[in-house]
């Protein structure tokens, strides 16, 4: 299927509307009640569950691409992943202003001792440096180092969902459903994810 | 429906109360799905009338109390206390019941009692959450509590009935549940038709689930965290919006250690958390 550069652009439209979708359902739900009385654990689960959907979206792209050689979906990739970003740093900021109420030490006192917080932090330190180095004219200044780097975006989605099974108190099924997920993605990829360790 | 009672002057506060929508709508009954909105939404038509509570075991006189009797066989009174969740969120709820020590004593328990084993009515028919694993969150119903016998016959153990001068609604744990407000929320089991006296330290549904997370006495304290976060300070769900919320220290017991702390002398708060 050929794609000419105007039906792109609809198709790139179409793609932040469904992106930012559930935001829009988020907001009506909180100021409806529908989020209950005190939907602060709502609002960051709801966050953190849309960044791991859409990176797993996001590594969903290039198999389909392949597969149907639809070579434009590609460059909607970029687009996806920002998205992931976005999520996440809702994810945190809500953690960080509605549960910790800004509280800077606490933060940091959370995040070197709770193991699943820090997992959840190193995932998103490597999704800053993807947004970061995601300009097209740093990516063909990189060259091969781009490529390396944005490798570490399998070790993100094992890290998130590491985070998120981790985080639960006892409602296991949903994050193991996610992990099967991952693998699954991750397995359209093991010949490149073997490479990693042969090199 | 609205309750006849007394107002305890003992057990009032000058802190702010957490207004009645919230205290309804944001709840952990994991019987009726493990969102906080979910006990609102799936728990309307739950039936409290017709009612057992049994109080047996280790008794001279076992009762049975139908649901007539949960509001008229002790002189009703109301009592603000402070809710600590484990989940380091609390609320300020005046509740309506009676003192559980009352009821105890009432049974006239027997040398052998040492431990007050209470239990929620198991209906999977009525409760989603019992009949399926994905909505019930792991535990294994029906849900178990548990108190040591000085713990229950303290003055805060409490039986509440209602809250904001009405009947329990049911996401609260209508008609009748338990109110221990120096330990964390999870030990204030909910909907109770049994109170058993016992010899032996009885079983706990969230220690049987996860017990490096949460033990049998679960008292409130700032100085044991949970392993995944700090019990330090809590998240205090007042009257204003999302961001009017405060961040405050949390206290030993929750702020009741005159009452309380004598109970646990002698015991390591570290081990026994």
């Amino acid at each position: 299927m050929r794609v000419t550069p105007k039906q792109l652009f609809w198709i790139k439209g179409l793609f932040h509307l469904v992106a930012l979708t559930p935001i829009v359902f988020l907001v009506l739900n909180v100021f409806s009640g529908g989020a209950g009385g005190d939907p602060v654990q709502y609002i960051i689960h709801y966050t953190g569950i849309g960044a791991l959907n859409t990176l797993l979206i996001t590594l969903l792209i290039s198999p389909i691409a392949k597969k149907m050689k639809w070579p434009w979906l590609m460059r909607t990739r970029r687009l996806v992943g920002l998205y992931v970003f976005a999520y996440a740093t809702l994810h945190i900021a809500a953690y960080f202003s509605l549960d910790l109420l800004f509280e800077w030490r606490l933060l940091g006192e959370e995040i070197v001792k709770r193991p699943y917080i820090l997992v959840g932090a190193v995932a998103y330190l490597i999704l800053v440096a993807l947004t970061v180095t995601s300009l097209k004219k740093l990516m063909s200044k990189m060259g091969r180092k781009w490529q390396t780097l944005h490798n570490l975006i399998y070790l993100a989605v094992i890290l998130v969902a590491i985070h998120f099974f981790w985080s639960v108190k006892s409602e296991i099924i949903q994050p193991s459903i996610y992990i099967g997920l991952v693998i699954v993605l991750l397995s359209f990829r093991w010949r490149k994810l073997i490479g990693f360790f042969k090199d | 429906s609205p309750l006849t009672f007394t107002k305890n002057q003992s057990y009032q506060t000058s802190e702010i109360l957490t207004p009645e929508n919230k205290v309804i709508s944001h709840n952990n009954f994991y019987e009726f799905g493990t969102r906080k909105t979910d006990p609102q939404d799936n728990a309307q038509g739950f039936k409290v009338n017709p009612w057992q509570l049994k109080i047996e075991g280790e008794v001279e006189k076992p009762l049975t109390l139908d649901y007539e009797d949960l509001y008229k066989l002790i002189a009703l009174e109301e009592r603000t206390y402070r809710l600590r969740c484990v989940e380091a969120w609390s609320m300020v709820i005046p509740w309506v019941g009676f003192s559980l020590a009352e009821l105890i004593k009432k049974a006239n328990p027997t040398s052998k009692a040492k431990y007050v084993a209470f239990e929620t009515l198991y209906d999977p028919e009525q409760m989603p959450g019992q009949r399926n694993r994905y909505v019930g969150g792991g535990v294994s119903y029906p849900y178990v509590e548990g108190l040591t016998l000085p713990e229950a016959m303290n003055e805060l153990s409490f039986l509440a009935v209602g809250l904001y001068g009405k009947t329990l609604p049911p996401q609260n744990g209508a008609p009748i549940r338990l109110v221990v407000p120096w330990k964390y929320g999870f030990k204030s089991i909910k909907s109770i038709v049994k109170i058993r006296l016992v010899e032996k330290m009885p079983p706990t549904s969230w220690n049987i689930l996860a017990p490096h997370e949460y033990g049998f006495y679960a008292n409130v304290n700032p100085q044991v965290d949970h392993p995944r976060w700090s019990q330090a300070s809590e998240r205090r769900i007042g009257a204003g919006g999302l961001f009017s919320a405060k961040r405050i220290p949390t206290q030993m017991y929750n702020g009741y250690g005159d009452q309380v702390a004598s109970l646990y002398k002698g015991l390591d708060l570290r081990k026994n958390f």
